[in-house]
């Protein structure tokens, strides 16, 4: 509406940002909140294990340094380029909800700044010591110590990014009284920390298992012993894991409730709440079967067989992701912004003037028998573009086709009687924000788009037209008048 | 009426005026400026260490291929560009975050502009960041065949002389709304004025910067600089340093005039030329001292280094401030006009939703029938797929009547969990959720229709 419009017409908009998130979450609880601890478990085991006049086992030390290695590249890579990603996909898709969030969110996220940095700094100094510690036992105690401080400022960035993702499914609050405290105290943050803490623990015990038998080799005595360790770490964690999950599975529907205007029990979240089941409990009893033949015959543990249950851990967080971005539909800020970007106190200028008449970036301001279908592709930009395209993934003619349960051609008046009421029998759909002119110009362009498979561009491509209501010789003019 | 009329002077033809998010800002507007450029010229200076010390690696390694000291040079150089390079990007956020919350909408709007290549950053810097790591970790593997070794730092350097384009392009773009209108992405942003001149002002600060961090570096009595470079004298490299300072800053000295003749007069104020003419005031004597520096004996380069890099920073503070100037300058009429808009569509709405309210309490106070409050019922949850008279997704409502005239309970049940029925429609989600009393209020709409 107030920002140009950037459009994925394949890929789809949201996939943007849910790709690079996700791929940021798995890095992030997998190969830091998670791994650390792991890594420095296994480096203080090497003093255990070392006889009494070394300082660590020098051949154990080496793997757990290789393994921080591939952490520690990854994280300061990808991991760190795909949060700062999060911002740059977000600011692309969704300029109006991330300015609102960090309109209110500011201190919060300076402060996980803060943390961050501190967080830099400390996992620099905890890679690049590893090798000039080994020189005395008092070095190696102090570096040992370092990694468990920098476990628990992982986890600090965790708790408040915890409570920044639990304030936007907070319904009703943001209207109120936006402030962070309000994140803290939401229903789900508690049992989002439950689940998430373990399961980065979890993960990174997979992920470890995987290092190990990729870098100690099958001749060497390290690596059983290795392979049991990462394994009773992964066993040590799974019941919390299937606890926390569970937790967290039967707070979902008390966040989801409230956020909807109407009952629960959509098909379509009642499907994915079902499948987050199968999903939870395979996901760690792969994770345990894997472990307990660690545990028992270690030496036939190969890294091809850890391969899967590293995937399936992935995606099993992955899959949570997705849930909860459902959860928060149809709204992206509870109550307050729907997820096509509008506000929801601005519905009833839009829907009485239309959507055109009040967009700053739009070809058409006034709908006539002539335009229809480039209205109709505006009002599609503005009111559908952030969750659907025109030919890729959750196409809008896909959509419709599916709705209708025929590949056949789309009737414009069926369309256009529907987008009045499409909220109240689909209830993660925000509302039609525009006119009944918009309404029709929309279907008219539906229709057009199933009839030629007509590409939808956005601004990165061909720019913004300026409605002419709002330029500035406009506000000159009304200023004359 | 007439101070308006003046900064709509300052304003080209067909300039956007959106209206701004209504929310207030998180902190007062000076304190965040102030959050804004120190945090933003702390990220830059490790981003110019990053570039120049990939720059200067780059060098020296090829330099080495005839001279091998130089091959070691290139290593201790390298093994700086991936610490420099994690604290560029840790630092980069919170300036980030600052710029957004800010100018949401020129950031933002510049960033959609540029959209494609804006978000390529992510992997093109991600990429740039590993092959500084391979090349990093590969100095014995790759000992035998240098040429590839070397290439991957080309293509690392490639990549990361590029970044700095994304962003000068955006933060050009966002400064000119009377453009947005008429860029058609990256390319043609880019070519703005002022892009260009703006970049080659930052290569040379990167290796100014760089120049005077190797002096620092390699002159701590903690480095084992004979271990580490054994061919070199300590002297050299801190001889390279200060040239490469000195060389550099007097690119600046010629590259500032063109960056401040090409900038768009909008922006510029005497406040802003006055700062600028600090910043340059305080350079010379740190470069006089560099100068000096060069020219004395060996044990007495140094003599008077921190006293340059302390002139240096004063002068990149003003810079800074400098270009924060000229921002705010270039933006204050369009954010009145903003400011404007926000307000009309504001009132715009009270009026909408005044009327709204008029209108329903009209509406509320009419006795409604049990069809009547069924037909509220029946537009909360069925009128998505039904219409009275026509078929939508499911059959009209008149149809429903005269097949369950005489029939509620089947029409009860049919609603809780319907089955499927016809071949021209999809089948019907239940609604079990349909409260008594609702379900009787709708199923007399439903029923008493046709009487209608």
């Amino acid at each position: 509406m107030d920002f140009p419009m950037f459009h994925l017409d394949w890929l789809n908009n949201r996939m943007l940002i849910a790709g690079i998130a996700t791929l940021h979450v798995i890095i992030n609880h997998g190969l830091a909140v998670g791994f650390i601890p792991f890594v420095t478990w296994l480096e203080q085991k090497g003093i255990r294990k070392s006889s009494k006049n070394q300082i660590t086992d020098l051949k154990w030390d080496q793997m757990v340094y290789k393994m921080m290695k591939v952490a520690f590249i990854i994280t300061t890579t990808i991991g760190a380029l795909t949060g700062v990603g999060i911002w740059f996909s977000a600011s692309l898709i969704s300029p109006t909800s991330i300015g609102s969030l960090i309109r209110v969110f500011y201190w919060a996220w300076f402060t996980e700044w803060l943390v961050f940095v501190t967080e830099v700094v400390l996992i620099m100094i905890y890679f690049l010591t590893w090798k000039n510690s080994n020189s005395s036992l008092k070095a190696k105690i102090r570096h040992i110590r370092f990694g468990w401080f920098l476990s628990l400022a992982s986890w600090i960035t965790m708790v408040i990014i915890v409570a920044i993702l639990g304030f936007m499914m907070d319904p009703g609050n943001w209207t109120n009284n936006p402030n962070l405290i309000n994140g803290f105290t939401n229903p789900l943050y508690l049992p989002q920390l439950f689940f998430r803490t373990p399961m980065a623990m979890l993960m990174a015990g997979v992920f470890g298992l995987f290092l190990i038998t990729l870098f100690a080799k099958k001749e060497h005595e390290i690596r059983h012993y290795a392979i049991r360790a990462a394994s009773k770490w992964i066993i040590f964690w799974s019941p919390f894991t299937l606890l926390g999950a569970y937790i967290y599975y039967k707070a979902i529907p008390e966040g989801m409730t409230a956020n909807m205007s109407t009952a629960v029990g959509t098909i379509d979240f009642a499907q994915y709440y079902n499948l987050l089941k199968y999903i939870i409990i395979g996901g760690i009893s792969l994770a345990v079967v894997i472990a307990t033949v660690g545990v028992i015959r270690a030496r036939i543990v190969r890294a091809y067989m850890v391969v899967v249950p590293v995937l399936f851990v992935f995606a099993f967080l992955g899959f949570f992701e997705r849930v909860r971005e459902f959860v928060r539909k149809p709204y992206v800020i509870g109550q307050y912004m729907y997820s096509n970007l509008l506000l929801e106190e601005d519905y009833p200028v839009y829907q009485k003037e239309g959507v055109l008449k009040h967009a700053t970036y739009t070809s058409v301001s006034e709908i006539t028998q002539e335009n229809k279908v480039q209205a109709g592709e505006e009002v599609f930009m503005l009111a559908c573009s952030r969750c659907h395209t025109g030919q890729g993934v959750n196409s809008v003619v896909d959509v419709f086709e599916r709705m209708m349960g025929t590949k056949d051609t789309l009737n414009v008046n069926t369309m256009k009687a529907y987008m009045p009421n499409m909220h109240t029998g689909r209830n993660y759909m925000p509302p039609f924000p525009g006119n009944e002119a918009e309404a029709e110009a929309l279907a008219v362009f539906i229709r057009y788009l199933q009839d030629t498979r007509a590409t939808i561009e956005g601004a990165q491509t061909k720019g913004v037209d300026i409605n002419p209501n709002y330029s500035v010789e406009a506000l000159i003019k009304k200023q004359q008048n | 009426m007439i101070a308006m009329n003046s900064f709509w002077l300052t304003l080209s033809t067909s300039v956007p005026v959106p209206k701004d998010l209504p929310l207030p800002l998180p902190l007062p507007e000076w304190l965040l400026i102030l959050i804004l450029v120190v945090s933003f010229l702390a990220h830059l200076v490790f981003v110019n260490l990053m570039l120049g010390g990939t720059l200067l690696s780059l060098w020296a390694q090829i330099r080495g291929l005839k001279d091998k000291k130089f091959d070691g040079l290139a290593k201790e150089i390298a093994a700086t560009i991936t610490v420099n390079k994690s604290i560029a990007v840790v630092l980069g956020v919170a300036p980030l975050l600052s710029i957004n919350v800010l100018y949401t909408l020129y950031f933002y709007s510049a960033n959609a502009l540029t959209g494609l290549v804006w978000i390529a950053v992510i992997p093109l810097v991600a990429i740039a960041f590993l092959l500084t790591y391979l090349h990093k970790y590969t100095w014995k593997l790759f000992e035998k065949n240098k040429a590839v070794h070397i290439s991957i730092l080309a293509v690392a350097t490639a990549i990361l002389l590029f970044i700095p384009f994304i962003f000068l392009t955006n933060i050009n773009l966002m400064l000119f709304p009377e453009k947005w209108g008429v860029i058609k992405g990256f390319l043609s942003a880019m070519t703005l004025p002022n892009v260009f001149p703006r970049y080659f002002h930052f290569i040379f600060a990167s290796i100014a910067v760089t120049g005077l961090f190797l002096f620092w570096y390699m002159s701590r009595k903690s480095y084992p600089f004979e271990q580490v470079l054994p061919g070199f004298e300590r002297y050299q490299i801190q001889k390279m340093g200060y040239s490469l300072a000195l060389i550099a800053s007097i690119g600046q000295m010629l590259i500032g005039p063109i960056v401040l003749f090409t900038l768009p007069s909008k922006g510029i104020s005497w406040t802003l030329i006055l700062v600028i003419f600090f910043g340059v005031a305080l350079a010379l004597p740190a470069m006089w001292m560099m100068w000096k520096g060069l020219q004395a004996p060996k044990q007495e380069i140094g003599k008077n280094f921190y006293k340059v890099v302390m002139l240096m920073s004063i002068t990149v503070i003003f810079m800074g401030s400098g270009r924060q100037i000229y921002r705010a300058n270039a933006l204050e009429p369009h954010q009145k006009l903003v400011k404007l808009r926000t307000e009309e569509f504001e009132n715009r709405k009270r009026e909408i939703l005044e009327n709204k309210k008029q209108e329903e309490l009209v509406e509320n106070s009419k006795e409604l029938s049990v069809a009547d409050l069924g037909k509220k019922v029946f537009n909360q949850y069925c009128a998505a797929c039904h219409k009275e008279k026509e078929m939508l997704i499911g059959p009209p409502v008149t149809e429903m009547g005269e097949i369950y005239i005489n029939n509620k309970t089947a029409l009860v049940q049919w609603i809780k969990s319907p089955g499927k029925k016809r071949e021209n429609a999809p089948q019907m989600p239940g609604f079990p959720q349909i409260s008594d009393d609702d379900m009787n209020k709708l199923t007399e709409y439903i029923l008493t229709i046709n009487n209608e």
